[in-house]
């Protein structure tokens, strides 16, 4: 009686206080919540917050248990409640009580429940299930109140199972009058998406409804569910594309009502989640990308505004742009703003500006070198978040040059570093940067071993597992094996000569295993020695038993010979009554393995060859054993795939070692093979053939399936990912050597600025960091290969859509492709008079037309494919190639590269009889072969000889005319006799032939030469062209004689100088679509090295240099009279930065491309 | 994706948290101990963005009441960091004294799960936040 009492007595004053607050309910600190939030506030250890809110939750489980307790009092109790589970406390008994106040409480009380069973409860709570009831009755009443509290408490927290209870409520709220009815509905819905997306899949239709709401509110509900749809899968929602933009554009363009503007910015988040979208719909897709070049260009304006949100807004912007098909206008806009972020003061913005970089170098590396000296700077910051970010940046740069000082960087921060998931993460980067890039062994030991002493044992078992499959693979050159292994084992010697109590596990049984495995290797080493020292390992205290039980195996290895067996013995010895099974049964192994030597030898073959060992994968020597035990009526064996699942588990971490190395009958006798037969058969399994020479015991056992080759069979993977990229990339070890001597002038070049010290030291830094950017391997080197998978993968898509593109100008005949309508014109002529195609020129600039064409008319029909017995107007083709002076400035015509066409030339095996090797035998009886006369005053290249046959020697010049590459053939009849019906044809798949009709003569006088040529057009660039052609003769009536030939061109030759001045090439410029960025080597052996390099690139590849500033220089080309493409080049550092940029997809790389030639040859 | 969102006074103790995905109340005090540790004793000029084992912090300090969110690396850290102003701007347009922000933690909830759901940020217009807790408000006084 008086316990009622009491309890009355003290819900009395929670009653009276309760009863003085305001209306409104709004809690003050005068109620029992407000003295408890306040007792907790004053107290100062958390013994005594322990004991108070012990005490307060004994209270509030007896109010709430309590008849008498109302609900504007449960109220107050659940808030009390949260508040201790706030705390850490747990209150469950106050559960079944939320529950209750969700389903009787009214209004506020109501809330208060569900808001209860919201936070208490999470989505797999058994009470959840009483909720259903009170939510299905909730969403049919009529007021919207409660209507939206179920809504609520639906789309937070509720069972799986019951969804298809409430959907057909949920989904006719999505009609509902109201728009916060309508909105809460989609945000259920996305939560059921979330949870269950196969039960909502019926209504995507409805979704799309929800997408074009007139509420925007309702919209931007149904964002989330396009979000999350969009990034599982892009494609099926491309037609949505417009819709996005457009919404985005009117938000961008302040359409929505006032209140949603944050700071006078129009709705920022719903702005920021509509990029994400596009930038998930547009990446790698041009078509769907250009139709949001506009808006991001819209954004990127309208953003201007300083305050942090328009920045972070700006950031999706950023990212959204370097996602998606690039645009070079807007990439460069971004690049602009990337830079505005990681130079600004704020160190918030330079944050956001780091990881926007971090994200973009992964596109284009070459933007981390504009802001290098920021970098560099933000190494040091004394803000960890900042330092942190700049080292991951730094990651996703690193190359073969810059590995060491990028390594070294991040090495040493993580010494500075405690927290684990930093240490996990970096550890991680650094094992794989070493991996890839490693410049030498030496390096490469020295840091895994501080990978392994900082990464200790919270390291993920596979990179010391990696780390050993790839001392044990090898690569290629066995020198370099032994030197790696000799080294490792030398290094591991002095570690444990050092005191290794402080060592992670990981790494002792890393050194266990080297030392087992590959000690023998190092002459001069006392194997003794080893063994104390792996003795000294087993002995010492806080090795685990793991770690002995790899000391002891490969103890197990070393033990041969007298000396060393002794020792062995007393270790064998002393194990034999360790309390651990495992231990004491390798123990007991050793000695045996010690006392019968044959079999030691047998089992541990000492140098350990690859091959030596076979591994019965069928276990064919346990048929026997196996018949007698199904004859004793054992079950037969089953595939065991539910205990490899179990087991899959237990694996991944690193297993005994070397239990495959031994033979089935004696490792069958060791306790865990015997537990785990599965993994035998499995990982013997793995070698299905067993005379592969790869399998290997200790190989095996690390059980590495799975993990990536970094170590192949040509060494370090950073070679072969050069050899191995699409890219423009040819002749890799030059690519390699150029990029090495970048590195000594790098590395030299801060020296005559005589600038403060610590300057001069961070730009050293920079050099050594940056160094490889952006060159040509650079996009191969970066440091994750999937970053630049995007980059190579997109050329496909503007390759089609350049040929849909051009499709309209040339949709009917293949002549037409000529880009311009006038040489489609042209070629149309050459068609019908293919005999004069010279005339032709007078579409070509007029220099060319008055000299070229005036000739051509002169000689008229008889120019082509006629006999043309100049054979006494000797005149050496060298002496020819004089410029074309109202044509070209600076005679940057005259060219003479035979060497491309030369070393294209094939000669099919079935006449390579008497192939004459040069231009000088072929035409051997003292006659030279001489252009046609009105071709001389053409640039050219030297004739150079084909292909050649008892009867006939084939020659072929090119002609570089202003709108079209002629190849000239000179057919020369070297002997005495007539040669008859001779029939020359030239055929080329990529290239438009302005003339193909064979060049046909009746007959051919002895020692005559007769010359024919065909116009040549390029539309696309190609890097390099095949031509094949067939010339076949008579030499009598029925002796029918044929010669193939076949020959190179290159885009080179097809480029023109564009003369224009810097005005428009500005305008030009901007016009343009597709660029490349690249660094070139600078010629930095004689005068300015701009200049000099430019001229290099003049002369060889007839581009116009249109003016040079300072540092930089701008050229300009053209492909024949279509395409222009413009380059823009600056001297940075010992490197010459070109920005290429053309109207036509591919143009830049092949002018990059042959840019690089063309400076490699010099 | 927004993970949790705490409210901290200056001596560190908690005074509102919201979990976006499920951690056992044992763990959260930890947790929590973690966070105030990590942006408690941050200076000024420090960026407003702490790691914190695989997620991100942000943190903006009102006077004595800090608030930190737990975000996810794939977040834009400065529009969660603007979030927080919006969030402390609704409150203010609420509540007349900031002391009953503590007193009114149903109340604070209320708005905070109107405006972020699931991790996600589904409203960002003071009125369209404060509208349900403000009928509510009306019906209990009638």
């Amino acid at each position: 009686m008086s316990d009622v009492v009491e309890k009355t007595l003290t819900a009395l004053p929670s009653l009276l206080s309760l009863d003085s607050q305001p209306g409104a309910g709004k809690l003050s600190s005068t109620s029992k919540l407000g003295q408890f939030i306040r007792n907790i506030t004053e107290l100062t250890s958390k013994h005594e917050e322990e004991k108070l809110i012990k005490k307060e939750l004994a209270v509030i489980k007896d109010q709430v248990s309590s008849p008498y307790t109302t609900m504007r009092q449960m109220r107050e109790l659940m808030v009390r409640s949260m508040y201790c589970e706030m705390l850490g406390y747990e209150a469950s008994f106050a559960y079944i009580h939320a529950i209750k106040l969700a389903q009787q409480g009214t209004v506020l009380e109501k809330r208060a429940g569900y808001l209860a069973v919201s936070l208490f409860l999470n989505e797999n709570h058994e009470l959840l299930l009483l909720l259903v009831n009170t939510v299905l009755k909730d969403l049919q009443s009529t007021n919207i109140i409660e209507v939206c509290m179920a809504l609520t408490v639906v789309s937070q927290i509720f069972p799986k199972d019951m969804i298809p209870a409430v959907l057909p409520l949920v989904e006719e709220k999505l009609s509902h009058p109201k728009e916060i009815i309508r909105r809460k509905a989609v945000l259920a819905l996305y939560k059921f998406y979330l949870i269950a997306p196969n039960q909502v899949q019926h209504i995507h239709g409805k979704f799309r409804k929800a997408l074009c709401d007139k509420d925007p509110g309702v919209m931007t509900s149904s964002l989330h569910i396009y979000l999350q749809m969009i990034q599982e899968s892009p494609d099926s929602y491309k037609d949505l594309v417009g819709s996005f933009v457009t919404i985005l554009r009117q938000v961008v363009g302040g359409k929505l009502p006032l209140d949603f503007n944050y700071h006078s910015i129009p709705a920022p988040w719903l702005q920021m989640q509509l990029l994400r979208i596009l930038s998930l719909l547009g990446r790698e897709d041009q078509s769907t990308s250009e139709t949001m070049y506009d808006v991001l260009n819209e954004s990127l304006r309208r953003a201007e505004m300083n305050h942090n949100i328009t920045y972070a807004i700006l950031y999706e912007c950023v990212k959204a742009i370097y996602t998606i098909h690039p645009k070079a206008e807007l990439l460069e806009k971004a690049a602009k703003c990337i830079g505005n972020f990681v130079l600004s003061p704020k160190i918030n913005l330079k944050y956001l500006g780091l990881k926007a970089l971090t994200y973009v170098v992964q596109h284009d590396a070459s933007l981390a070198l504009q802001h290098q000296m920021t970098i560099i700077e933000c190494l040091d910051h004394s803000d960890l978040l900042i330092k942190r970010e700049t080292l991951e940046l730094l990651f996703r740069i690193t190359n073969a040059q810059n590995v060491t000082v990028i390594v070294e960087r991040i090495l040493s921060f993580l010494r500075l570093c405690n927290d684990d998931y930093t240490i996990i993460d970096l550890v991680g980067k650094v094992a794989e940067l070493a991996e890839k890039y490693a410049p030498d062994n030496e390096w490469f030991i020295q840091t895994m071993t501080v990978v392994f002493s900082l990464g200790g044992d919270l390291m993920p078992p596979d990179i010391p597992s990696s780390f050993l499959r790839l001392l044990a693979e090898g690569s290629q050159s066995e020198v370099d094996d032994r030197q790696l292994k000799v080294y490792a084992v030398n290094s591991y010697l002095s570690v444990l000569n050092d005191d290794c109590s402080h060592l992670p596990q990981r790494f002792l049984q890393v050194i266990s295993w080297v030392l087992g495995e590959y000690s023998y290797l190092r002459e001069g080493l006392d194997q003794e020695e080893v063994i104390l020292l792996l003795k000294k390992l087993l002995d010492q205290r806080g090795v685990s038993a793991e770690t002995r039980s790899w000391v002891l195996s490969a103890l197990t290895k070393l033990c041969r010979g007298s000396g060393r067996a002794e020792l062995a013995l007393a270790v064998a010895e002393s194990l034999s009554s360790t309390l651990d099974t495992v231990l004491r049964q390798q123990g007991h192994e050793l000695r045996h393995l010690i006392q019968d030597g044959s079999l030691h030898a047998r089992v541990l073959p000492q140098p350990a060859p690859a091959n030596s060992l076979e591994v019965d994968s069928s276990l064919s020597f346990l048929d026997g054993f196996v018949s007698d035990a199904l004859a004793a009526g054992a079950a037969p064996y089953k595939p065991p795939h539910q205990r490899q699942e179990e087991l899959g588990q237990q694996r991944a971490p690193t297993l005994e070692p070397y239990a495959l190395s031994l033979p089935m009958s004696l490792s069958s006798c060791t306790v865990t093979d015997r537990q785990s037969p599965s993994v035998l058969s499995m990982s013997s399994g793995l070698s299905a053939n067993s005379t592969e020479p790869s399998q290997r015991a200790g190989v095996a056992t690390l059980m590495l399936e799975g993990v990536k080759r970094v170590w192949g069979k040509e060494g370090y993977l950073p070679q072969r990912d050069t050899s191995e990229t699409p890219a423009t990339v040819e002749e890799p070890s030059d690519v390699v050597q150029s990029s090495h001597q970048q590195v000594v002038i790098d590395i030299s070049q801060p020296e005559p600025e005589p600038e403060p010290p610590q300057l001069d030291k961070k730009q050293q830094l920079a050099s050594s960091l940056f160094v490889g950017l952006g060159s040509q391997n650079s996009a191969c080197l970066l440091g994750k290969t999937e970053a630049t998978v995007p980059r190579f993968r997109r050329k496909p898509h503007l390759n089609d859509a350049s040929s849909s593109g051009t499709s309209e100008r040339s949709s009917d005949s293949s002549h037409s492709s000529h880009s311009t309508a006038d040489s489609f014109l042209y070629g149309g002529l050459l068609e019908e008079e293919p005999a004069t195609p010279i005339q032709s020129s007078r579409h070509a600039p007029q220099p060319i037309a008055a000299s070229g064409s005036c000739e051509a008319r002169q000689h008229g029909l008889t120019v082509n494919g006629v006999d043309e017995n100049r054979g006494g107007a000797v005149v050496c083709a060298k002496e020819e190639k004089r410029a074309h002076p109202t044509q070209l400035i600076e005679s940057d015509m005259v060219r003479v590269r035979p060497n491309a066409l030369a070393e294209g030339a094939v000669v099919p095996p079935q006449n390579c009889s008497r192939h004459l090797p040069s231009t000088s035998s072929c035409g051997s009886d003292s006659e030279v072969l001489k252009l046609p006369f009105e071709l001389q005053n053409l640039p050219h290249s030297d004739i150079i000889s084909l292909i050649s046959d008892s009867h006939l020697c084939i020659s072929c010049c090119r002609v570089f005319r202003e709108d079209a590459l002629l190849i000239v053939l000179f057919l020369s009849n070297s002997t005495e006799m007539v040669l008859c019906d001779v029939a020359l044809e030239l055929s080329c798949e990529e290239l438009q032939m302005g003339s193909l009709r064979g060049n046909v003569m009746e007959s051919m006088a002895g020692r005559t030469s007769s010359v024919c040529h065909y116009t040549v057009f390029m539309e696309r660039p190609h890097t390099h062209v095949p031509f094949t052609g067939t010339v076949s003769y008579q030499t009598q009536p029925g002796h029918k004689h044929t010669l193939h030939f076949s020959g190179k061109l290159t885009t080179a030759d097809f480029i023109r100088p564009l003369v224009l001045s810097t005005e428009e090439y500005g305008k030009l410029w901007l016009s343009f679509s597709h660029d490349v960025k690249q660094n070139l080597r600078l010629l930095t052996d004689a005068g300015d090295p701009l200049i000099a390099t430019l001229n290099v690139l003049k002369d060889c590849l007839q581009l116009h240099i249109v003016d040079i500033i300072g540092s930089e220089g701008i050229v300009a080309c053209r492909l024949l009279d279509g395409a222009p493409c413009l380059m823009h080049c600056r001297v940075h550092g010992a490197s010459l930065a070109v920005w290429l940029r053309s109207s036509l997809s591919s143009f830049p790389d092949c002018l990059l491309y042959h840019c690089q030639r063309a400076l490699q040859e010099h | 994706m927004i993970k949790f969102l705490l409210m901290i006074n200056k001596q560190g103790q908690t005074r509102l948290s919201k979990y976006y995905d499920h951690v056992d109340v044992g763990k959260r005090a930890a947790l929590e101990a973690n966070v105030v540790k990590c942006c408690l004793f941050r200076k000024k000029e420090e960026c407003s963005f702490v790691e914190y084992k695989d997620y991100k912090l942000v943190y903006r300090q009102y006077a004595a009441l800090f608030i930190v969110v737990g975000i996810t690396d794939d977040e834009n850290e400065l529009s969660i960091y603007e979030l927080v102003h919006n969030f402390i701007e609704v409150l203010d347009k609420y509540f007349n004294r900031v002391t009953q922000i503590m007193f009114n933690l149903d109340k604070v909830h209320i708005m905070l799960d109107e405006m972020i759901l699931n991790g996600c940020i589904v409203e960002t217009n003071k009125n369209r936040i404060l509208a349900p807790l403000l009928a509510l408000d009306k019906m209990a006084e009638s």
